[in-house]
């Protein structure tokens, strides 16, 4: 623990760590002192003057150096003039005093002169009801202004700095915390002032306008409604919205979430979301979303979701409406005919209780449970995953941190912004990747290599050198790798190397130390603890089966896919939308989105975490762990599905990692430090703060002591290339076309076009200029993609999206035609 | 008792009667006749325009946040100038007053930041149904004298950028 210094603010004695901010010690006393530019996680700068107070010093002696006594307590020498107290560290002996008449004026004056160009906008804001500008005011304002009402600052209304965030710059009071998030935590520096003086505005340098997929959590710093999104706007008042704590669904990060909703005209009178807003939880998502997390949730309202449970009957697939009994009957009897061609194929958009029903009639009736993912190594992240205690929040110095195979900027963006500032805080990272990645900034070493070769890069870690060293000798380490580039054989064979490393260094079954995946989904780690595991040639495991999908959308993705369901056998497909994979299906059963039940996640960092009801069941949706218990029950097989919470019960009774949890333990909450998202002066943002719980880590197999059972890393599996050929490997995008973002139409513009990637040289070689269309042919799949270049492409490659329309499922000499 | 007291009193009585005959009736012939109402009184809302016929609610809620009962739901859009209902961004794409749950307080004149909603000198709201009691905007919306007033408008551009109107005398 750092040293502690006592010092007085308005008559307490508090004591603080040394060095703190005196705004953040009287915060911690229960002293609200009023902030603007202020922010707990931003770097101080005074820029507002909002916070001034009075700040006495014990008066020393200069020549002796000696503290003057008077009347046997220090003599406190005040200076003539206020000071900001988000600039001013303890001391001992400090006197602060932050109410005396002195300092309230000062606090009034500024108050007065921001609103001198304020606008009367308060009541078409839409920081309205939470903003702290309308706070303060009403605190330390003065009633009437001095300043001359014509006067006040005019220019047009809003600015879109990108098509998500909107600026009203007459509303800015120019406190840069957008601007120094940018810098400081996000790292694009995308935005900045223009002009001086009181024409100092706001603009976005980039192309596209404010290009960072952090630019929502500006608005949720802003101390004022100069920025709010796009999708929120006009939406309601704040205090007309009820919150409910949930979890992101969208990446392996499990970000906690809280859910604004209203009942709505506009939506025939049903409650709906009308933002998604961070949920703070220090150990997780800390107090940020990314955009994806914020703006995305629009697939659970689409029009294409499944209300009722269809069947397809006779030569001519007639769809005909049936009730739930009909329905699930026709299923339980195809799957009971199937025996041992039955083949379940869920997704990590499922919940915890649901992959476990899942699995239970899976082996129940000979079955095989296969998880939808392109990446495999599950396993292993089971067994030296990451365990309790572990927060990448506080790893720093004496700590490693290896990225391999995965731009996590692209595919776990909250991830991203933790490693990188781990890294600032002075852990060694370790960023290998065939391309350069955004993380490579950030890192102490950055270690390229060649499609293919990621196992022999992996190898290095555990050999002497200078990469050997910062692993080997690390207190604590993290290996963090993606399917960059790699399919399910290839990942999961990345996947052993990295285990092999963690464990002959011992850097498993400790806290902040073990392995991590960069899943597709959001619980695809809680799918490999169930047991799912995806397969090799899923195309092969689907041919002439009688196959149960729940949550994936197989024929839409892949045509090898879609042709081998067409020779399945019997084909039931329990989804929330509609899509390719229901059009074909023998029974379609309608699941409820994670925003309408409760159940729990597991974050890729092995934490479960506990999502909530919000909005009203669509349809006959139900819950897809009911819906296989309907489905058991046909087959004459009882399984649990009354509600959530007793699923989880028999889970945890059943599978090691989860022994001992219930719904009360993941609802456990601690006090988090910065404070944040309470109704008071001292303003961290729009966040809200936790009160559902912060989650518990699974216990991962090597913690428990079991013994760690590693298969032999196996060689990589290139497609042989020959110098004239071209690789296409997949690589994977934030905003895809996956069927729970493309809903949201705001992101459409970031979703784009497809695009394949490669170099000047082989695009030269190719015949292909950039923007050019062109046919991209590999592996038996065809398409038309745009060309675009890009020089950290390595020669002879192409990168081919995921999720965008071609169907790549791991490397392949592929060649591009005109 | 006297055998002609009962007469006297009945003769009091009648000729009382017939003395209000000529006096003026303090009751009116309702609803025939009716009496206008005080300056001050708070019947049924109107939602006023501007002179031009745009509309003065700016759909801010404020209304709604005052009322004691939540008799008011209000949702807002974003006007354009192709489309225009209010001055400034923000209109009311939806405002709703329940009748039945008013109380007829004035709460909401008073919250209104533009003089928008406005308590009027209807008093004669009935309903058969409870739905009947929840009026609309186009039933509180003021009529207008010519079809050119009816919202949304077509108005040049950059002339209606301010929703809340500018005040000399912010006390006004
Ligand atoms: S836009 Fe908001 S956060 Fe950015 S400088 Fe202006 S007031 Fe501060
Ligand atoms: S980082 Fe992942 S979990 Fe967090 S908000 Fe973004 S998509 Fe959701
Ligand atoms: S008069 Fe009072 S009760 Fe009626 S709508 Fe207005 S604020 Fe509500
Ligand atoms: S009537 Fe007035 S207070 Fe109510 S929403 Fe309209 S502008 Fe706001
Ligand atoms: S100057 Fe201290 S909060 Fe802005």
């Amino acid at each position: 623990m750092s040293k502690q210094v006592t010092l007085t603010i308005d008559g307490k004695q508090i004591t603080a760590p040394e060095g703190a901010l005196i705004v953040d010690a009287a915060k911690m006393a229960g002293i609200d002192i009023p902030v603007f530019c202020h922010h707990p996680k931003l770097e101080p700068v005074g820029m507002c003057r909002m916070c001034l107070v009075e700040i006495g010093r014990p008066m020393r002696d200069r020549a002796t150096g000696q503290i003057v006594m008077e009347n046997g307590a220090p003599k406190i020498q005040f200076m003539p003039k206020l000071e900001t107290s988000c600039t001013n560290r303890v001391e001992e002996g400090l006197v602060v005093l932050t109410q005396s008449e002195k300092a309230n004026a000062g606090q009034k004056s500024t108050v007065e002169f921001l609103l001198t160009s304020h606008p009367l906008d308060c009541p078409v804001c839409d920081k309205g009801g939470e903003c702290p500008l309308q706070n303060l005011t009403m605190a330390h304002g003065s009633s009437q202004s001095r300043f001359i009402y014509d006067e006040k600052l005019h220019l047009e209304k809003q600015v879109p700095l990108s098509e998500l965030i909107y600026l009203d710059r007459e509303r800015c009071i120019q406190c840069a915390r957008c601007i120094r998030f940018q810098d400081e935590v996000a790292g694009d520096s995308v935005i900045g002032f223009d002009e001086r003086g009181r024409s100092t505005q706001i603009v976005s340098f980039s192309e596209p306008g404010f290009d960072s997929v952090f630019s929502g959590n500006t608005t949720d710093i802003c101390p004022v409604g100069a920025l709010t999104t796009a999708d929120f706007r006009f939406g309601a008042r704040p205090w007309e919205l009820d919150a409910q704590a949930s979890v992101c669904s969208q990446c392996p990060v499990g970000c906690n979430t809280t859910l604004n909703t209203r009942r709505e005209a506009k939506a025939g009178g049903n409650i709906v979301i009308k933002r998604v807003m961070p949920r703070q939880n220090e150990e997780v998502n800390e107090i940020w979303l990314c955009d994806k997390g914020r703006f995305a949730y629009h697939y659970t309202e689409s029009k294409k979701r499944l209300t009722k449970p269809l069947t397809r009957t006779g030569k001519d697939r007639k769809v005909n409406r049936v009730s739930w009994e009909a329905a699930t009957k026709l299923a339980g009897e195809n799957f009971l005919k199937a025996k041992k061609n039955f083949v379940v194929l869920a997704s990590g958009r499922l919940a915890n209780e649901d992959l476990f029903n899942l699995k239970t009639l899976a082996d129940q009736f000979g079955g095989k449970a296969v998880l939808y993912s392109h990446i495999g190594g599950g396993e292993l992240t089971a067994q030296v995953g990451v365990s309790a205690g572990t927060n990448l929040g506080v790893l720093g110095s004496g700590s490693t941190i290896v990225v391999v195979a995965s731009n996590l900027y692209e595919e776990a963006p909250i991830w991203y912004l933790r490693v990188k500032q781990a890294a600032e805080r002075g852990a060694t990272l370790i960023v290998m990747n065939p391309r350069e990645t955004k993380l490579d900034k950030y890192a102490s070493f950055v270690e390229r290599y060649d499609y293919g070769q990621e196992i022999k890069s992996v190898q290095e870690l555990t050999k002497k050198g200078k990469l050997g060293d910062a692993f080997m000798k690390a207190q604590n380490a993290i290996i963090i790798y993606g399917s960059e580039g790699l399919g399910v054989a290839g990942s999961a064979s990345l996947a052993t190397a990295c285990a092999k490393a963690l464990n002959e260094t011992e850097h498993v079954g400790k806290a902040n130390n073990g392995l991590i995946g960069v899943w597709e989904r959001a619980n695809d780690q809680g799918a490999w603890e169930m047991g799912f595991k995806p397969e090799d040639d899923l195309a092969a495991a689907l041919k002439g089966k009688v196959v149960y999908i729940a949550g994936a959308d197989p024929v839409g993705d892949d045509p090898k896919l879609a042709k081998a369901l067409e020779s399945a056998d019997f084909v039931v497909v329990q989804d929330i939308l509609e899509n390719a994979t229901t059009e074909i299906a023998d029974v379609v059963l309608p699941a409820q989105t994670h925003v309408e039940r409760e159940g729990t996640f597991t974050s890729g960092e092995r934490r479960v975490q506990r999502f909530y009801p919000a909005v009203a069941v669509v349809g006959d949706a139900r819950a897809d762990y009911a819906i296989t218990a309907q489905i058991a029950k046909h087959m004459n097989f009882i399984m649990q599905s009354a509600n959530a919470n007793i699923v989880f019960e028999i889970l945890a009774e059943t599978l090691k990692p989860f022994e001992g949890l219930t719904y009360e333990k993941l609802s456990n909450v601690r006090v988090q430090l910065p404070m944040i998202g309470r109704g008071d002066m001292y303003y961290g943002g729009t966040t809200y703060e936790n009160t559902h719980g912060l989650g518990v880590h699974l216990s991962a197999g090597a913690t428990r002591g079991e013994t760690v059972r590693i298969p032999r890393a196996q060689k990589e599996a290139l497609p042989k290339v020959k110098d004239t050929d071209l690789l296409a490997v997949p690589v994977s995008k934030l905003y895809h076309r996956g069927a729970t973002i493309e809903s949201a139409q705001l992101l459409n513009q970031r979703i784009g076009k497809t695009t394949v990637s490669m170099n000047f040289d082989t695009a030269e070689q190719w015949g292909v200029v950039e923007g050019a269309q062109v046919k991209v042919s590999f592996d038996g799949v065809s398409g038309e993609a745009k060309v675009k270049i890009d020089e950290t492409v390595s020669a002879g490659v192409m990168l081919v999206p995921r999720g965008m329309g071609l169907a790549i499922r791991e490397p392949a000499v592929a060649k591009v035609k005109l | 008792m006297g055998v002609l007291e009962p007469l006297v009193e009945l003769a009091r009585g009648l000729g009382q009667t017939f003395r209000y005959m000529f006096e003026r009736p303090v009751t009116v012939q309702y609803p025939e006749q009716k009496r206008t109402v005080r300056p001050r009184f708070r019947g049924r809302h109107v939602l006023k325009r501007y002179d031009n016929g745009l509309e003065k609610c700016i759909g801010c809620s404020l209304c709604a946040a005052a009322c004691p009962s939540d008799a008011i739901f209000v949702e807002a859009s974003e006007n354009t100038d192709e489309k225009r209902f209010s001055p400034g961004e923000r209109y009311a794409s939806t405002y709703e007053i329940n009748m039945l749950r008013c109380i007829y307080c004035g709460f909401c004149e008073d919250a209104c930041p533009t003089e928008a909603i406005v308590m009027g000198d209807n008093y004669e709201l009935s309903f058969t149904d409870r739905r009947q009691a929840i009026y609309p905007k186009d039933m509180l919306l003021e009529p207008v004298h010519v079809h050119t007033m009816l919202t949304p408008q077509k108005v040049d551009a950059g002339v209606f950028t301010r929703s809340v109107p500018e005040m000399k005398d912010p006390r006004d």
